[in-house]
């Protein structure tokens, strides 16, 4: 996968394309992860998760809080200088 | 055949053996200890043996159990994979401790009683330390001064609890204890409890694990978390309590694991998230959490291990480990980075991966229970230990911008630990009835591979995955910062400080106070008082005579006590003189007295 150049070799992820491609499958897993749950027979704990999309949504929505609050709440409040137990 | 010993023992032995040993033979002999703990172990017979009578009490050094036997194969297990891993190490306390550490933690499993438990759980933290401290710096050294405090502390409040234990019910045996046993019961949990890293007795976990030598770290992210879990399952299935102790532990470090810089504190906090699923499922109780939690305690050990692995020999061959100072190591490292994804997968319980087939039966039993509130932690927790251990850590250490850096593949013996432990979590994954049929309580009757089951896991990982990337690009994601993130360590830490100058205020003061009114002030006036008594007194009790018996002028009296006070003080007191005082004062106490 990877080739050499003169002076020093490129490698798999300088390339753009091939970074495009990883993105490329990946969104394309997350269409065809939603369109597979039509599919389903679930036999689940609690009403909700029923719902189309639900362990979708709660991912991303969880992950967006997660670092939404890690950023502007927790940071804020716990961030010191690298020597301040020192 | 020689009989099996208690396998702690085999170590405990070997452990001294190579401290005589060098070189090749010492590396062979301790790659030779596991194994034969090993083939010991499975020779124990099933129950109590190696019982001693002491103080009419049944001291039981190997109970062997189901539970204690899954616990004995994966604690084996570990050792050996990290000796493998620690191959280059030379130093011979290094070498002591490991063994030793991996011994008590056998120790503890294998306790029949709780004295013999008492006294392995305490020789975890003594080893444990010599782990922290082998790193030799300012940081490390005191780190574990911090870790020993902690534990002793924690050892004492356990050694209470055990007293009063034994004087309640009058037996050692190391059981099912429950929270119904009064106030020993509740002192031997909490004792556990701080081993077990509960949210705010967790800090000395997130403290000194990323402060250990690179190798260190492996052995203690396998034994102490897992020996204090061990004992919660045996002691306290089903404690209530343990319930919302375990959703806590799995989701709040997930919040630290963010915006942390050093990627060996990240997976600290990803171990707390981890053992929080744990916890949570004995606290549930059942037999299906409770064979959950044992599992994901075996895969954690191993997935863990593996991403502590790799997270070391970055630093083994960059001597760097702060996200901000590597990045892109994908180039010159491409195997390790493929067991840190592997290790990562299986943490973040992709199907076909570890995590998957044992994180999902304590969600599960949560979902049975009809836990609401708890199986939505459970799950953010899921997709949060995605974010922060699955993404980050692979993500920061190996891709992302590239740092220039461009160190040599990590060493064979490292590969080949990292390999084979990565090989355990895929086949784990991928044929999990091998594992369930070691767990405590069989049959297993769980089946992790169904349709819904795969998809819902992979959508809540995907999306997980989809809002890092979003962030990321948008530029929201937190950048990496040099700095120190304040976590419940700050109130002893600083409060320690606060405590020390308070201390020095009051009693430097108190002592500064004495030294001018006591020292210097009343010895002093004691002093003064000493040395002019005498001579005043004499004065005064001669006054008859120098007044009365006046010869000459006024001067007369007055020169005459001068003359008095003189002679006291130049001490040539006219013998005569004194025996007229000494006379004197005899006869006024001879008056008073009638």
């Amino acid at each position: 996968m990877t080739s050499k150049t003169t002076e020093e070799k490129t490698y798999l992820f300088d390339k753009p394309k091939n970074v495009k491609r990883v993105f490329i499958f990946f969104y394309s897993a997350l269409v065809v992860l939603l369109i597979a749950e039509f599919f389903v027979h679930k036999h689940p704990h609690f009403p909700w998760e029923e719902w189309w999309g639900f362990y979708a949504v709660y991912g991303f929505v969880a992950c967006v809080l997660l670092v939404l609050a890690a950023k502007y709440i927790l940071r804020p409040l716990v961030k010191r200088p690298e020597d301040y137990y020192d | 055949m020689i009989n099996p010993i208690p396998p702690a023992f085999v170590f405990i032995i070997g452990a001294l053996v190579i401290s005589f040993l060098k070189g090749n033979l010492r590396r062979g002999v301790m790659l030779l200890l596991p194994v034969l703990a090993f083939i010991d172990l499975i020779q124990l017979p099933a129950g109590d043996s190696w019982v001693f009578s002491f103080l009419g009490q049944d001291l039981v050094l190997a109970r062997i159990d189901r539970l204690s036997l899954i616990f004995g194969y994966i604690f084996i297990l570990i050792g050996l994979i990290t000796t493998i891993y620690a191959l280059h190490v030379e130093e011979t306390l290094q070498n002591m401790a490991g063994l030793l550490y991996t011994g008590s933690a056998l120790g503890v499993v294998f306790a029949g009683d709780l004295f013999t438990f008492f006294i392995f759980w305490e020789l975890l933290t003594v080893f444990c330390v010599q782990l922290i401290w082998a790193r030799r710096t300012k940081k490390a050294m005191g780190a574990g001064f911090r870790y020993l405090l902690f534990h002793v502390v924690g050892g004492l409040i356990l050694l209470a609890g055990i007293v009063l234990r034994v004087h309640h019910t009058g037996s050692l045996d190391f059981s099912l204890i429950g929270l119904n046993g009064g106030p020993g019961s509740l002192l031997i949990f909490t004792g556990m409890g701080i081993n077990c890293a509960w949210p705010f007795l967790h800090t000395w976990l997130s403290d000194s694990y990323p402060e250990a030598t690179i190798t260190g770290t492996i052995f203690l992210s396998a034994f102490t978390t897992k020996t204090a879990v061990y004992a919660l399952a045996r002691a306290f299935p089903g404690a209530e309590p343990l319930i919302w102790l375990g959703a806590l532990m799995a989701g709040f470090p997930i919040f630290f694991a963010v915006i942390e810089n050093d990627l060996r504190r990240v997976l600290a906090y990803s171990l707390i998230n981890q053992v929080g699923f744990m916890v949570c499922g004995i606290g549930i109780g059942t037999q299906l959490a409770i064979n959950g939690a044992v599992a994901h305690a075996f895969n954690d050990i191993l997935f863990k291990g593996l991403l502590f692995m790799t997270m070391g020999a970055v630093m083994y061959r960059t001597g760097k480990i702060n996200a901000t100072d590597i990045g892109g190591l994908y180039r010159t490292m491409p195997l390790t980075c493929i067991f840190c994804i592997v290790g990562a997968a299986s943490i973040s319980a992709f199907p076909l991966f570890s995590g998957f087939v044992s994180k999902s039966m304590v969600m599960d039993a949560a979902g049975s229970e009809h836990l609401r509130l708890i199986w939505f932690i459970l799950l953010f927790a899921s997709a949060g230990v995605f974010h922060h251990a699955g993404i980050k850590i692979p993500y920061f250490a190996f891709f992302s911008h590239d740092s220039g850096l461009r160190p040599k593949e990590a060493p064979l013996h490292m590969l080949i630990a990292m390999g084979l432990t990565a090989f355990l979590c895929i086949f784990n994954g991928s044929f999990p009835h091998f594992l369930y049929s070691l767990l405590p309580y069989q049959p297993v009757g769980y089946e992790p591979y169904t349709f819904p089951h795969v998809l819902s896991q992979t959508q809540i990982l995907f999306f997980s995955a989809l809002a890092f990337a979003l962030l990321l690009l948008s530029g929201i994601y937190p950048a990496e910062i040099r700095c120190v993130n304040l976590d419940a360590d700050w109130f002893y830490r600083k409060g320690g400080r606060l405590f020390y100058r308070l201390l020095d205020v009051c009693f430097n003061n108190l002592n500064r106070v004495c030294d001018q009114w006591l020292a210097k002030g009343l010895t002093g006036a004691i002093n003064r008082f000493c040395r002019h008594a005498p001579a005043r007194i004499s004065v005064w009790l001669l006054t008859p005579f120098s007044r009365l018996g006046a010869s000459g002028g006024e001067d007369n009296p007055r020169r005459f006590d001068k003359s008095v006070q003189d002679a006291f003080d130049n001490g040539v007191i006219p013998i005569g003189l004194s025996a007229a005082v000494s006379g004197l004062f005899l006869m006024l106490l001879f008056l008073f007295n009638n």
